[in-house]
Formats: structure tokens, sequence, C-alpha cells
């Protein structure tokens, strides 16, 4: 149940892309065409169940406050989570690197449709940000690291085939000049960020859990999202 | 510009304007974004990316002839995450309330892809002193979209600008809320961001013609 909650929460209600912003220089740069969003997707996707589970373990017995207690009583008193981000990204830096060599030795076809867009990876910042958020919101076991890394994944895989699958089609359509390109791409994923919104309520059955933010912004997320539903029930 | 030759000086002014990183190179939206509703982190995000681009050009810029060109990625990483947790490590002892609401976006400078993107196309084929030109005018056309955004955002949003309520109060009816005003507080929300910014896109490219795509 645990699991499944964070599963469903990490794709629809956190979307890496429509409620953080994460990775959207690659969002916008490589969705011109659906064939190559699916595969940075699926180049995500793959990564990121590597290295949050890595970056959880690296959290839980190296830089926590007290986690070097396994070495003996004398380090129990160390804190290094200041080092978490330079531990981080050398992590997700290698691993791409590593994933890289594996793949192209293994899987020669995988890497052929893959290979141009693993480099790329290791700059996205979705991957950094899921190891970063797995930190905040304290994630308790290895288990649900492994499945946050893969569910936020596949939330930017959706996210980006989407927009794609959209950017293929309104090339037919009369955009307003100036808009054309990276403007309409921008307004658009707003249009789709607040649609996305209206997933707020799925686990709480509507009723909204205060987050430590502002209290307006949960009250008009709140409206957002019973505007988004009424008009589901109108289409329905 | 008495310092300046005319050459250095565009290093700094084109990146303000018809080579913005964030409208035109697309790099760094990603904190763009998310920091903007007030404009008190808009400014602090500028100023954190200043100094790091700033800094991690000259570094990278003095260090381009040793790296070797393979490992040239990780390396330029672990140079901006050093500068980064200095950052951090900044913030939280002289601004904890606002490290708190920027959260894990400090660390994200990290992978903002204008940082990379400078290293990658400037810093690593030219000297220290147009590196750091180059970064300081980059971050600068970073903060000018960071800043508008900012602004218009706390102002429609939240009635306020720095936390000041330059428009009066919502719940004493002073200013101009006596005129039935209200606060539209659709544009904290995340989606008014990317909207905002694609506003910011239409007027500039209708402004210079030449900057528009074609698909």
């Amino acid at each position: 149940m645990e699991h499944l909650e964070l599963f469903f929460k990490a794709i629809f209600i956190d979307n890496m892309v429509f409620a953080t912003f994460l990775g959207m220089c690659s969002y916008l740069a490589v969705s011109k065409k659906v064939s190559t969003a699916v595969g940075l997707g699926a180049a995500v996707i793959f990564v990121m169940a590597i290295t949050v589970p890595l970056n959880w373990l690296l959290d839980m017995y190296i830089l926590k406050d007290g986690a070097l207690a396994w070495l003996g009583p004398e380090y129990a008193e160390y804190d290094l989570s200041f080092l978490s981000f330079i531990m981080f990204i050398a992590t997700i830096a290698t691993m791409v690197q590593l994933v890289e060599i594996i793949i192209e030795k293994f899987s020669p076809a995988l890497y052929n449709s893959l290979g141009i867009f693993l480099p790329l990876i290791a700059v996205n910042c979705a991957i950094l940000g899921g190891s970063l958020f797995m930190q905040s919101r304290e994630i308790q076991t290895l288990g649900l690291a492994f499945n946050y890394g893969i569910s936020s994944g596949i939330g930017w895989f959706l996210a980006i085939l989407a927009i794609a699958a959209i950017r293929e089609k309104i090339r037919y359509s009369n955009v307003p000049a100036p808009l054309r390109g990276l403007g309409i791409t921008f307004i658009i994923t707003g249009l789709m960020a607040i649609g996305f919104m209206s997933f707020g309520g799925m686990l709480t059955g509507g009723e909204e859990e205060k987050p430590a933010e502002k209290t307006v912004q949960v009250e008009v997320k709140k409206e957002a999202t019973d505007l988004a539903n009424n008009e589901k029930e109108i289409k329905e | 510009m008495g310092l300046l030759s005319k050459k250095d000086a565009k290093l700094i002014s084109d990146p303000l304007a018809d080579n913005n990183p964030i409208t035109i190179q697309v790099l760094g939206i990603c904190s763009a974004l998310a920091i903007t509703a007030e404009l008190k982190a808009s400014i602090v995000m500028s100023i954190a990316v200043l100094f790091v681009l700033g800094a991690g050009n000259v570094v990278i810029s003095l260090m381009r002839n040793i790296i070797p060109s393979k490992i040239r990625i990780i390396v330029q990483l672990i140079v901006v995450a050093t500068l980064v947790i200095i950052v951090d490590l900044v913030l939280k002892a002289f601004a904890y309330e606002l490290s708190k609401t920027l959260s894990v976006f400090v660390g994200l400078i990290i992978t903002n892809c204008i940082i990379m993107g400078r290293f990658e196309a400037f810093a690593l084929a030219n000297g220290p002193w147009k590196s750091f030109l180059d970064g300081i005018g980059n971050s600068l056309g970073y903060a000018l979209i960071l800043i508008i955004v900012g602004f218009f955002r706390e102002l429609l949003g939240s009635g306020s600008l720095l936390g000041y309520k330059v428009l009066g109060d919502p719940i004493e009816k002073t200013g101009v809320y006596a005129f039935g005003y209200e606060n539209n507080g659709f544009m904290l929300l995340a989606p008014m961001a990317l909207i905002t910014v694609g506003i910011i896109i239409w007027v500039q490219r209708s402004r210079n013609e030449a900057l528009i795509e074609d698909n």
C-alpha cells in the first residue's frame, strides 16, 4: 500500500516536470519528435532507478548525521551531510558513464538507441532532483527509494512523451509567428501543469493535505482542482 | 565603459537581450520557474548563480588545457558542486529562512544547464578574463528574466514587492483594494511561471523578428 501510494504520488501529484519543473532543459530541447523523446525518457527511468537507491545507501550509511556509527563509536558524531551535493553528483556522473560502457558492451542495439542521450543525462536536473528530494523527504527504506526512482522517472517520461506528441501535431497549426517553437511550448506546458494539478486530491480523497507552504497557494490549488473536476464531470 | 574594450562589453550586453540564456538559448529553465513566486527569492537565486557562474567560468578556463576531454563533464560537475556547497552554506548561515524556501533548488544550481552550457560553449575555449565577463553577462541575462517573472508574480499574486504591501492591505481594504481589486492567487502557482515566461518570449520575439523560429 505504501509502495502503491508513493508510486502514484511521484508520477501524478509530484510530477517532476509539471509540479517541480525539473529536467526542463532537456524536456524542451529533445521534445521535437516522439521517437527521440521516448529514447531519452527510457534512459531517464533507467538511470533514476539506479542512482536514487544508490544515493539512498550513500546518504544512509555515510552522509547523514551519525551515519558513520557502524565504523565504531568514535565516528558516531560526524555529520557529513554538507557533502551530499558533491557526492550525489559524483555518483550520478560515474553511474552514467558506467551504464554507458555496460550497455555498449552487452546490448549494442539498446546503446544505439540510447547512445547520444546518455551523456546528456548526467546534467539533467531531474536526476539530481530525484536524489535531493529523496533526501529531503526522508524516504525510509531501500525498496521505497527504488520505487521513488522508477516512478519519478516514469512521471518524467509521460511528460516528455505528451509534449512531444503535441509538438508534432502543432506543426500544422497556425501559431502566431513570435510564439512559434519555444513560446508556445512554454504555454502548453503551463496548461498541462494546470491539468496535472487536478490529480492533487487523488490520494487524499479530495481532502487537500496542507503542506507548509502559503495557505493561499493551497486554497487556489483546491479551487483549480475543483474546477478541473467539474469540467471532467461535464465532459462525461 | 572605459575599462572594457568594445568586444568585451559585447560579451556582457549580448546575453541581456538578443542572446538571452533563458529565452533564446533555453538554458537554466528549471530554477527560473520554480522559485520565482517571490521577488526576494529570485534576487537571491540570481546572486547565487552570478557567483557560481562567474567563479566557475574562471576556474574552468584556467584548467582548460589540462582537463582530458573524456572526463571533462565530471571535472566540471565537481567544480560547480564545490562552488554550490559554498553558496549553500553561506545561505544557511546568513539567510536561513530563505534557504528553506529555496530548498533543493540551491543544490540544483549544479545541474542548471546554464552553467554547464557556458562551460562547454565558452570557458573551455577562452581565457579567464573573457570567460569571467561571459559568466557575468549570462548570469545577468538570467537574473533579468528571473526578476521580471518574480516581479509580476509577486505583484499580481500577493500584491506586494519584496514583502512590502505596495498595493495596500487586502484585509483592511486600503489602497487599490478599496476599489474592489483582488489578488490573483493563481499567479503564485507553478503553471503561471511557465505562461509568464511564454509571454516574455512572445514580447521579445515580436520586437525582434530575426529571433522567430520556423517550426
